[in-house]
């Protein structure tokens, strides 16, 4: 098990370093951001002397450098627009993106798995067709519009739910929540419904997939010829056997939701990191480009990792392969 | 004599799909005694499988057990609730399946395999289950059980899977076991000894067993009793050794002309010609006369079963008399 782990990170390292190197040299190719910096009116010497200042002036691989060494020491620029620490700015909006992606994946979860195993067990029942059905609807509809309708419906026209912003904090951690506190709660419940209904479709549609072919194993069948409870059968037997791809997926869709919430942030007025991104691609603001970027590789890396090791604790094939390494 | 333990009359089970009704289990009867062997044998897609299945209840749709009787102790299984019948499975009957790589489940280890079958019939402790699983482990031969119990099924070989599986049927000692051809996917090594110790079982706990499988070889050693199955029917069942020493059924006697042997050495090996009919919109008639030597006009009618010798039944009208010689 150690031995898997030091591996992983050995890994895990060099695919953060390629990345770096690629989120570099594409950043650059974007453009350059003297142009919109610095006012167009400054003269050959003014101009000098900000690109120096940011260190612009530099050949791309001294920058790259540059970068790498303040990159190993925690520090990952400054952002050129607010003058702060790219990362100390991005660490700012992500509880708000962190609430709102762990909202959206447990309400995918709670809603979703429930209803995949029911659509498993009775394929043939009308329920079972119209959560199909729906589910279609959840791939299928745009996330902006379904945002938009759900803003009509409850904040307008009902006036039940908040449509922007976070609402009441409350701190826990040195940092502030919404999830804690009602009006925050309030104001979660539209993006975080926004957010997962796909994933509540993706997450019905891989459960009873899971379901249906498991139900065929031989295994479920000497199940049941032990005489078990169906209750027993399908909450064990089927259950944890679905659960493999399941957390999987789930897992790999938490971090995109984390990465890519950028169009509900929008529609909602989310404070978050997909904000932040959208605008600091706006103005090129490139320390806060990269940084972000670093960040939401190294988050993928570690849920991956975590995705890795529950896979462990859920098929014991995987575990003894780790033993073996 | 005491009451046999299962006794099967007329069972039918069809499985009703879109393409038409698929008789597979059409007709059949037979009998099991109290601590004897049946073999019921038969091509692949002869039914023999879904017989099992009707009898321990498991059946899936779009199949269906739509006549007859299933009496194992007096008690028609056919007409039973399924809460009572599951209080039957794995209980008083138990089954064990073919392919032992796929019959446990490859992600909870076996002592919560063997546990939960013990707790799902006996209200004892988890301490008592545990033992008895133990117990059970040691009395199909495997080594150090204690040890073996808190493994996972893909840590055993195949032979030792098909013995946790044996195991877990015999957990409370059932009245009849059904096997599904559980030898089949083992070399012959294992399946000698699997065999061996199932059959000291069974004499040794009284229990029946249903022995089904398509090797002749397997039935000649274990089985009391034997019954061919062919298109969905019993075709002969009778004596094991008087069966296989003279097969009244053009059938039964094919399938033993196709069975290789040192004292047919050279000669090229009898086939049935031809292939199993599709049981989907059989027609009238003996099922098996278009690939039958013996067939003639009189086999565009269906031949019932009827006893032609003491103990022999054969579904046939133009049978292979004692007299006559096998290679007709």
């Amino acid at each position: 098990m150690t031995v898997y782990l030091v591996r992983r990170l050995l890994q895990a390292l060099l695919v953060v370093f390629a990345m770096s190197v690629i989120v570099f040299v594409g950043v650059y190719a974007i453009g350059d951001p003297v142009e919109i910096l610095i006012s167009p009116d400054a003269d050959q010497i003014e101009r000098e002397r900000a690109v120096q200042s940011l260190g612009l002036d530099l050949p791309l691989w001294h920058q790259y450098l540059v970068f790498l060494g303040n990159a190993l020491q925690g520090d990952l620029g400054r952002s050129f627009v607010f003058n702060e620490p790219a990362l100390k700015l991005i660490l700012q909006r992500m509880p708000a993106t962190l609430e709102l992606a762990f909202g959206a994946m447990f309400i995918s979860i709670v809603v979703g798995l429930p209803l995949g195993l029911y659509a498993g067990l009775r394929p043939n029942s009308p329920v079972s067709k119209t959560i199909m059905a729906g589910s279609i609807l959840g791939f299928s509809l745009p996330t902006f519009w379904v945002g938009l309708m759900l803003i009509m419906v409850f904040a307008v026209q009902l006036g039940w739910l908040p449509s922007t912003g976070r609402g009441e904090t409350a701190t826990f951690l040195g940092v502030q929540w919404s999830f804690l506190t009602l009006n925050g709660l309030s104001h979660m419940a539209m993006p975080a419904i926004n957010l997962a209904l796909f994933k509540i479709s993706l997450v019905i549609r891989l459960t009873r997939a899971g379901v249906r072919e498991t139900m065929l194993m031989d295994y479920v069948k000497f199940a049941r010829a032990k005489g078990l409870s169906p209750a027993r059968v399908t909450f064990v037997h089927v259950f944890k056997n679905i659960l493999i791809p399941v957390v999987t997926v789930v897992g790999l869709e938490l971090g995109s939701t984390i990465a890519f919430s950028v169009v509900t942030e929008s529609v909602f007025a989310w404070p978050g990191m997909g904000k932040l991104i959208i605008d600091s691609i706006n103005v090129l603001d490139r320390p806060v480009i990269v940084a972000y970027l670093m960040i939401i590789v190294l988050m993928f890396i570690t849920i991956n990792l975590i995705v890795d090791l529950t896979y462990s604790l859920l098929d014991p094939r995987v575990r003894l392969e780790g033993k073996g390494a | 004599m005491a009451a046999p333990t299962l006794e099967v009359r007329n069972l039918r089970t069809h499985f009703f799909t879109r393409a038409g009704v698929v008789k597979a289990v059409d007709d059949v009867s037979f009998t099991v005694e109290r601590g004897k062997v049946l073999g019921l044998v038969g091509e692949s897609g002869s039914g023999k499988s879904v017989t099992g299945f009707s009898i321990i209840g498991l059946v899936d749709p779009p199949g269906r057990v739509v006549g007859g009787q299933i009496l194992f102790q007096g008690r028609d299984l056919a007409r039973i609730s399924e809460e009572e019948m599951r209080d039957l499975r794995g209980n008083r009957i138990a089954m064990i399946f073919q392919d032992p790589m796929m019959t446990l489940n490859p992600v909870l280890r076996v002592d919560t395999q063997m546990i939960e079958t013990v707790l799902a019939h006996k209200k004892v402790s988890a301490e008592e289950a545990r033992q008895r699983a133990r117990d059970t482990l040691g009395m199909v031969g495997i080594p150090s059980p204690d040890e073996r119990l808190k493994s996972y099924p893909h840590q055993f070989s195949g032979g030792m899977r098909q013995r946790v599986a044996i195991a877990i049927a015999l957990l409370h000692e059932p009245d009849l076991i059904i096997a599904d051809e559980p030898t089949t996917a083992l070399d012959v090594t294992i399946q000698g000894q699997i065999l061996a110790e199932v059959q000291k079982l069974a004499a040794t706990t009284g229990t029946s067993l249903i022995w089904i499988t398509h090797d002749l070889s397997v039935v000649a050693g274990l089985a009391d009793d034997i019954a061919v199955m062919y298109a969905g029917r019993i075709v002969e069942k009778g004596d094991v050794s008087a069966v296989l020493d003279a097969p009244l059924h053009p059938y039964t006697s094919g399938l033993i002309g196709s069975v290789p042997s040192r004292n047919k050495r050279g000669e090229p090996l009898r086939q049935i010609p031809g292939m199993t009919p599709s049981l989907l919109n059989l027609p009238p008639g003996c099922a098996f006369r278009s690939r039958c030597p013996r067939a003639a006009e009189a086999c565009l009618a269906e031949p019932e079963i009827r006893e032609l010798l003491p103990g022999r039944q054969v579904r046939c009208f133009h049978p292979l008399s004692e007299t006559s010689e096998q290679a007709a």
